[in-house]
């Protein structure tokens, strides 16, 4: 389990403290996530995930500790930063009585993007909201704000996006299409650290997996090397039986993409 | 400044998505205002100003303090639908969240006030104050607008209800009714008239009502401006503190 090196990191995080009150709630967070890639936080619920997140997108300042983002120091060079990253939060940060279109227009334009209306266009089109981006957000169903969401988030190519619980609340189409988005934002070679409480979420997605357990990270490595921590596969004869999951979108009929 | 302009315009876009939160803001001032004038006004002597025109000062003053609750709900609604924290992480001038939210206020209240004074016309209410004299009026209530709405952002910032964030103007709705809004200080009794002539609002009234009457002001004018600075700076004061509090 060999950390990459510093200087190729995107995210660089060493020894990363917080307490609210009294209550510690990080204790020494130690990460690095590669560029381009994937990197799953998991956590049960009040792990500290959000924390770590909102700690690196400098809406927090840590006790102790030191990170830094494509190089920039999260305390010291925040607006450098906030240059470098997009959050998408837990709960879908859109403008809900703006359209569709008006969000993404108005986040290119904070972001002082050269043409906002054909900005907003060709993401409307690539997340599927082509149809739906002159009604007003509040109409829509919670997998087309979320996908709005990220689509928000894309907008002057950060080269780093955090996503916090991205499918948390979504039914399971609307999981798959994020997915979906979330890998095509790393084939085009965005670094993207997501947070999740769901293990298949991180099988599917991460290139690499830490897991932050009351306030450390206990265990990080790719799938195979967590896999290779347990005692070796026993060969078992199981009859395979589809998963409520694979039996609803069948019934359903959405299509895997 | 370019920031808070599209910001500005985000927010101004939700009002006239929502007009009625305009016109609620103006019905309240209105029904105030037929209660006093066609109710109460016959019993009030004032002199030689009709009642119309005596009491649209203090009308005036509690149009403001109903509108800045809106201010307050929707600063509010930003955070806690995370689109606050959203602008708080992208690369733009950290304070222009706030401004954008204040300069709204500013449009909306306004437009209320536009409102309310044209209504009062219809009810007789007429002034022969010059250009002058109106710019003074609108500068005191710019003035005492943007002084409530620095007030307004501190539950804005930091309720955990909108009740709660919306609470707040009660009593700066009543302010007015205990001042010589409606009623001359005289008729009051000692502890009440002590407190009517030594409140903001008085100071204000008096003012709008001599710039309206096109009396000379006097030194009244000043005592209203000190009020308005007064409570800006202080309000500014403790809703910087209390942002920086909230985003550090």
């Amino acid at each position: 389990m060999s950390a990459p090196e510093t200087g190729t990191s995107a995210i660089h995080v060493r020894g990363l403290e917080k307490s609210f009150k009294d209550l510690p709630v990080l204790r020494g967070v130690d990460l690095d996530v590669a560029r381009g890639s994937i990197f799953a936080l998991l956590g049960s619920n009040g792990a500290g995930k959000t924390t770590v997140v909102r700690i690196l997108s400098t809406l927090l300042k840590a006790d102790a500790g030191q990170a830094s983002i494509n190089g920039f120091d999260v305390r010291t060079q925040a607006a450098d930063v906030r240059r470098s990253i997009s959050l998408t939060g837990q709960f879908a940060a859109v403008d809900e009585i703006l359209t569709g279109r008006e969000n993404l227009v108005l986040v290119a334009r904070l972001r002082r993007q050269a043409d906002p209306g054909a900005i907003a266009d060709g993401l409307l089109g690539r997340f599927d909201l082509a149809e739906a981006g002159g009604r007003r957000v509040a109409t829509y169903s919670g997998g087309m704000r979320r996908r709005l969401d990220i689509a928000m988030s894309l907008i002057g190519n950060p080269p780093v996006v955090f996503l916090d619980e991205p499918t948390t609340g979504l039914d399971p189409e609307a999981r798959l299409e994020v997915w979906q988005a979330v890998r095509e934002l790393a084939e085009s070679g965005t670094t993207v650290l997501l947070t999740t409480q769901y293990l298949d979420e991180a099988e599917q997605l991460a290139d690499r997996i830490a897991i932050l357990h009351q306030g450390r990270i206990i265990v990080d490595g790719t799938l195979e090397e967590l896999k290779r921590l347990l005692p070796p596969a026993q060969v078992e004869y199981v009859e395979k039986q589809p998963t409520l999951e694979e039996i609803f979108l069948s019934v359903v009929g959405a299509e895997k993409r | 400044m370019n920031d808070t302009l599209v910001l500005l315009g985000r927010s101004l876009r939700h009002i006239l998505r929502s007009p009625d939160t305009i016109i609620t803001t103006a019905i309240m001032p209105i029904a105030f205002m037929l209660l006093f004038v066609y109710v109460f006004g016959g019993a009030i002597d004032v002199g030689s100003d009709s009642y119309v025109t005596y009491q649209l000062p203090g009308i005036l003053l509690i149009t403001i303090a109903s509108g800045i609750s809106y201010t307050a709900y929707r600063l509010f609604l930003d955070m806690r639908g995370g689109i606050f924290e959203r602008f708080q992480s992208m690369p733009i001038a950290r304070s222009s969240v706030l401004w954008a939210h204040v300069l709204t206020s500013l449009v909306a209240n306004l437009i209320s006030l536009v409102v309310v004074v044209g209504v009062a016309v219809l009810m007789g209410f007429r002034s022969g104050a010059g250009v002058l004299g109106w710019l003074a009026v609108a500068g005191l209530l710019i003035l005492f607008t943007l002084a409530l709405t620095w007030i307004a952002v501190i539950p804005g910032l930091t309720a955990k209800s909108v009740d709660g964030a919306s609470a707040f103007s009660y009593p700066l709705v009543f302010l007015p009714l205990v001042s010589s809004a409606f009623v001359p200080t005289e008729s009051m009794p000692g502890p009440v008239r002590a407190f009517a002539e030594h409140q903001p609002a008085t100071a204000l009234v008096n003012a709008i009502r001599d710039l309206f009457a096109e009396r000379p002001v006097g030194s009244g004018i000043w005592t209203a401006l000190a009020w308005c600075v007064g409570v800006l700076v202080v309000a500014y004061l403790f809703a910087v503190l209390t942002y920086r509090r909230k985003i550090s």
